[in-house]
């Protein structure tokens, strides 16, 4: 297909002294460019292990088998030093909890230069530029170059690892729970922040969340993943609108309803299973 | 409808010194003369932003931060004054749900004896009615007898905040502060506690002091709701009335705020 960025086909992950053991049981997923597709499932379900497979970040005790196609190139063919490369470069990532991905006694104007050198070669006060235009851009006041991300709030944080995760314009951001561990107003700003971004540099974005709140905010494209298989996937007005499969039904009952019209139902689990196994037959 | 806790021009005042011999002074204040009440076996949501001092309210009410001026008065007893044996028998009738239930359990101590603990400190019972009272209470929350015997960290996100509300509960509290105790937990097992909370209340008549930042949980639990920003009051009603129709421009946003707006205000 033209118009997709990134196709994983058929891909399973398990660790790698039980190769029967499914964590992800093969998922075929295409990302449109210039889309945001989400990835909605609850723990366990396999979206943060799919996620760190484009990235080619599993863990050493996982192991995969399928695709990743990228822009025609399959990531898993390619040696270490060749993804490293497009690692950041083409493809950025960002975290649910940006404490623990910044560095604490490096001030965040340092790690953000950082990140542009490892792909770059630009002298000293082309750096600072660079640095001071993706801090405006995700809208942190100029004068916190220095500060250390123990000074800043939770949603600063998230705006530096933006603003790392968009320093070498990557074609596609790789978003896992990057608001969950936000406040709801700081998570709005966030949202719209990504949103804004993805326009402005026409990026493609893979966006990992439990909230069907979210989802309906930022997605174009959705895909609900439970117990390592992808259940349902479309647009995100059939998604929400006409939820086909028992599994998106009940995760969307146990959403919060604002408007108080509809009950608040917990996940039947074996409820789930009778009407999973009628689908089956 | 009887008034279970009536807190009066709450104020708390954070000072920081910073500069050359801390000359600095600037203070922060996280309560600015707040007054609530609480009625009896309701649900009274208090909805904020990090920051705007909700936390410091939950845990001044039970005396774990002093407060700077101010007055609480539950079941008539006053309680920034009383000491000693009155304050532990009031405590016993106001425990806490904290938000991260991974943070609240002692890693090194079985369930059974997270359990046990507070009947013990409180001298409720002998060794075999306080664990018939512990069993029951477990199994109330959805755990199994043989999970007594098991560690905090052989337990999910979600079973782990069971344990804490079945810790909360065991004292037969009348009033239980939940400071964000859905935050940290996915959607659906988000549902499942917030049933389970409700389905408590009805059970025991509790009274609920639910601080949270989502109001899409507000609506599916609170009678009341109070709104704060930067210790002070911006706004309180009824659930409904606030949600329906909000007064004041920082209460619209909140609402505003809520994920999921999309479809609705297409």
């Amino acid at each position: 297909m033209k118009n997709s960025i990134l196709e994983i086909n058929n891909l399973k992950v398990f660790p790698n002294n039980n190769s029967k053991l499914k964590l992800v049981k093969n998922i075929s997923l295409k990302l449109k460019k210039g889309k945001t597709t989400c990835i909605v499932g609850e723990s366990g379900s396999g979206k943060s292990l799919t996620a760190l497979s484009v990235m080619q970040l599993l863990s050493s005790q996982l192991d995969m088998s399928g695709s990743i196609v990228f822009e025609g190139v399959n990531l898993v063919n390619l040696t270490k030093e060749e993804v490293r490369r497009r690692r950041g470069n083409d493809i950025a990532m960002i975290f649910q909890e940006p404490m623990t991905s910044l560095n604490p006694v490096l001030t965040i104007g340092y790690q953000i230069e950082e990140a542009i050198r490892v792909h770059e070669n630009l002298i000293k006060t082309e750096l600072n530029k660079r640095v001071e235009e993706l801090l405006s851009i995700v809208g942190i006041p100029k004068d916190r170059i220095n500060s250390y991300p123990d000074e800043l709030s939770g949603g600063q944080r998230q705006r530096v690892m933006i603003a790392m995760a968009i320093s070498c314009s990557p074609k596609l951001l790789i978003a896992d729970e990057p608001t969950t561990a936000l406040d709801v107003t700081v998570q709005a700003q966030i949202l719209n922040l990504l949103n804004d971004l993805k326009l402005k540099f026409e990026m493609t974005m893979l966006f990992i969340t439990h909230d069907f709140g979210v989802v309906e905010d930022i997605a174009d494209e959705v895909a609900v993943m439970y117990q390592g298989e992808i259940v349902e996937q479309g647009t995100v007005l059939n998604v929400l609108k006409n939820p086909k499969h028992p599994y998106t039904k009940a995760l969307l009952d146990c959403v919060p309803d604002p408007y108080g019209k509809k009950d608040l139902n917990p996940i039947d689990y074996s409820a789930l299973k009778r009407a999973m196994s009628l689908i089956d037959k | 409808m009887k008034i279970l806790l009536k807190a009066k021009n709450l104020s708390k005042e954070y000072v920081k010194t910073t500069g050359f011999f801390s000359r600095t002074r600037t203070s922060i204040k996280a309560l600015d003369n707040l007054s609530i009440n609480i009625k009896k076996g309701i649900t009274l949501a208090v909805v904020g932003e990090s920051g705007s001092g909700k936390s410091t309210l939950a845990k001044s009410l039970i005396r774990l931060i002093e407060l700077d001026k101010g007055s609480i008065t539950f079941k008539e007893r006053n309680m920034r004054t009383i000491s000693g044996d009155e304050l532990k028998v009031t405590r016993k009738n106001i425990q806490m749900i904290f938000q991260d239930p991974y943070a609240s359990l002692n890693p090194r101590m079985k369930i059974i004896k997270i359990m046990e603990e507070p009947l013990k400190i409180h001298g409720i019972g002998n060794s075999k009615t306080q664990y018939s009272k512990i069993l029951s209470m477990i199994k109330r929350v959805g755990l199994e007898e043989d999970d007594l015997l098991k560690y905090p960290h052989q337990f999910s996100g979600g079973q782990r905040q069971r344990i804490g509300i079945a810790r909360a509960l065991i004292l037969e509290p009348e009033l239980v502060i939940c400071d964000e105790p859905v935050s940290a937990l996915d959607v659906s097992v988000q549902a499942q506690i917030i049933q389970l909370l409700k389905s408590l209340q009805k059970e025991f008549g509790l009274t609920y002091l639910f601080i949270t930042h989502d109001l899409r949980i507000v609506r599916h639990i609170a009678n009341e709701v109070i709104v704060m920003k930067d210790g002070k009051l911006i706004e309180q009603g009824k659930t409904d009335i606030i949600f329906n129709s909000p007064k004041t421009k920082y209460t619209k946003e909140l609402l505003a705020s809520i994920p999921g707006n999309l479809l609705k205000r297409k």
